[in-house]
């Protein structure tokens, strides 16, 4: 039991990873990451939100109707983003500034309905707890994987403590903003995801067409 | 009038939902396979923020703003914090009502959208939508305007993209990008392109 436990744990990380694999709350991914520290706080809330929710569903799983599922899942999730969100906005003001819209959107994040939906309604709430736990942090792993290449080449610096002194302030590093904007979370997280299926090939995606080869006629 | 245009066009180019603020991702990457698909759901999401954020609107001013419940006699009860979970279950609820509208009344568009409808409720573009109506303090005007246009970008952006991908799936791809790694790549020169339009002002 312990070891099934543990498996429940580690497997989201690489095997079934929420983001790379199962396409699941990619929004706040790309957004949130531009330093690591954003991303850091993001992690611990989605990774709280995502363990208790699916812990409490499990808990009431045999008194909700099916009918009503999601509208009881939303509320659930609603009031835990809530506590999140005010706990940040009394502790961390300028982090929960920075996060803004995307504490909320915790809600939406397909990640927390998806292993409340697909796990919690079925097993009981200490294993929901650690599934949930487990998605949070396979989720947290990719963020803090994109934070670190967006705000060491972004900007020169980890956690906001310079590593590559910028040529502005004097140093050697010509700091690519490229890598602040945007568009630049896609392509890291797209050669995350090749990397990932390098690495472990059975998780390649079928191809809808083949290129035919000249032996096969 | 000039600022709701200057509003639309920032809201539909400069800050497109999908391709600055990576709203509503999840759906994004799952339903742009096919083209008349995603014109399908970019519209119903349309439909769906343009009523919800105004509607979200009147809700915090009348509602949930500090001093809003004047009205009620609870002049200094401030219940901003129950934001969220109202804004959540407003939209649960009118995804729901549009459902049954559209079934009863407007059978063919229902068929045509039906099966999308569920699928917004969790689209975070929607949520979000809502939350940057009462980050940046629109009044009601600017609400209307903003959903419909952050809509209108949304949709904007998934049909492009299925376009893209319809031509994609016959291309030559290395093994580990098939598939999602080549969508995400795909989405961020898209993204880089709608950056271009970031210098445009009325």
């Amino acid at each position: 039991m312990a070891h099934k436990r543990k498996d429940m744990l580690i497997d989201p990380l690489v095997d079934n990873n929420p983001i790379t694999l199962q396409v699941l709350g990619i929004c706040s991914a790309l957004a949130v990451t531009s330093s690591l520290q954003v991303a850091l706080v993001m992690t611990i809330a989605v990774t709280l939100v995502t363990g208790f929710s699916s812990m409490f569903i499990s808990m009431i799983r045999n008194h909700i109707p099916s009918s009503i599922r999601i509208i009881v899942q939303m509320v659930i999730i609603a009031s835990l983003v809530i506590l999140v969100d005010q706990v940040l906005k009394a502790y961390a003001f300028e982090i929960s500034k920075t996060l803004s819209v995307f504490v909320g959107l915790i809600i939406t994040n397909c990640i927390v309905m998806g292993r409340a939906e697909a796990f919690a309604m079925k097993n009981p709430p200490l294993d929901s707890f650690i599934d949930g736990v487990g998605n949070g942090l396979g989720y947290g792993l990719i963020l803090m994987l994109v934070g670190f290449i967006r705000e060491l080449f972004g900007s020169g610096s980890l956690f906001g403590i310079t590593v590559l002194p910028t040529v502005n302030n004097g140093g050697w590093y010509v700091p690519n903003g490229m890598l602040l904007l945007p568009p630049s979370a896609f392509f890291i997280i797209g050669l995350i995801i090749w990397a990932f299926r390098a690495w472990k090939p059975k998780q390649v995606e079928e191809r809808e067409y083949k290129i035919q080869t000249m032996e096969a006629h | 009038m000039e600022n709701y245009l200057a509003l639309a066009v920032k809201a539909i180019f400069v800050e497109n939902l999908a391709l600055s603020f990576f709203l509503g991702m999840c759906t994004f990457i799952a339903v742009s396979k096919k083209i008349s698909t995603a014109i399908g759901l970019g519209i119903s999401v349309m439909v769906v923020q343009s009523i919800t954020v105004p509607a979200n609107n009147l809700i915090l001013t009348y509602l949930l703003a500090p001093g809003a419940l004047a009205w009620a006699g609870f002049g200094e009860v401030d219940l901003t914090f129950l934001g969220l979970i109202s804004y959540i279950g407003v939209i649960a609820a009118l995804v729901q009502i549009l459902e049954m509208v559209l079934d009863k009344y407007f059978p063919p568009l229902y068929n045509a959208l039906g099966v999308f409808l569920p699928l917004i409720t969790v689209n975070c573009a929607i949520l979000g939508g809502s939350l940057f109506m009462v980050e940046r303090g629109y009044d009601f005007g600017e609400s209307v305007t903003y959903g419909v246009s952050s809509g209108f970008g949304w949709a904007l952006a998934i049909t492009a993209m299925a376009g893209v991908r319809e031509k994609l799936k016959y291309s030559d791809i290395p093994d580990g990008l098939q598939g999602l790694g080549i969508t995400f790549i795909t989405a961020g020169l898209m993204a880089m392109a709608f950056m271009s339009f970031s210098g445009v002002k009325l």
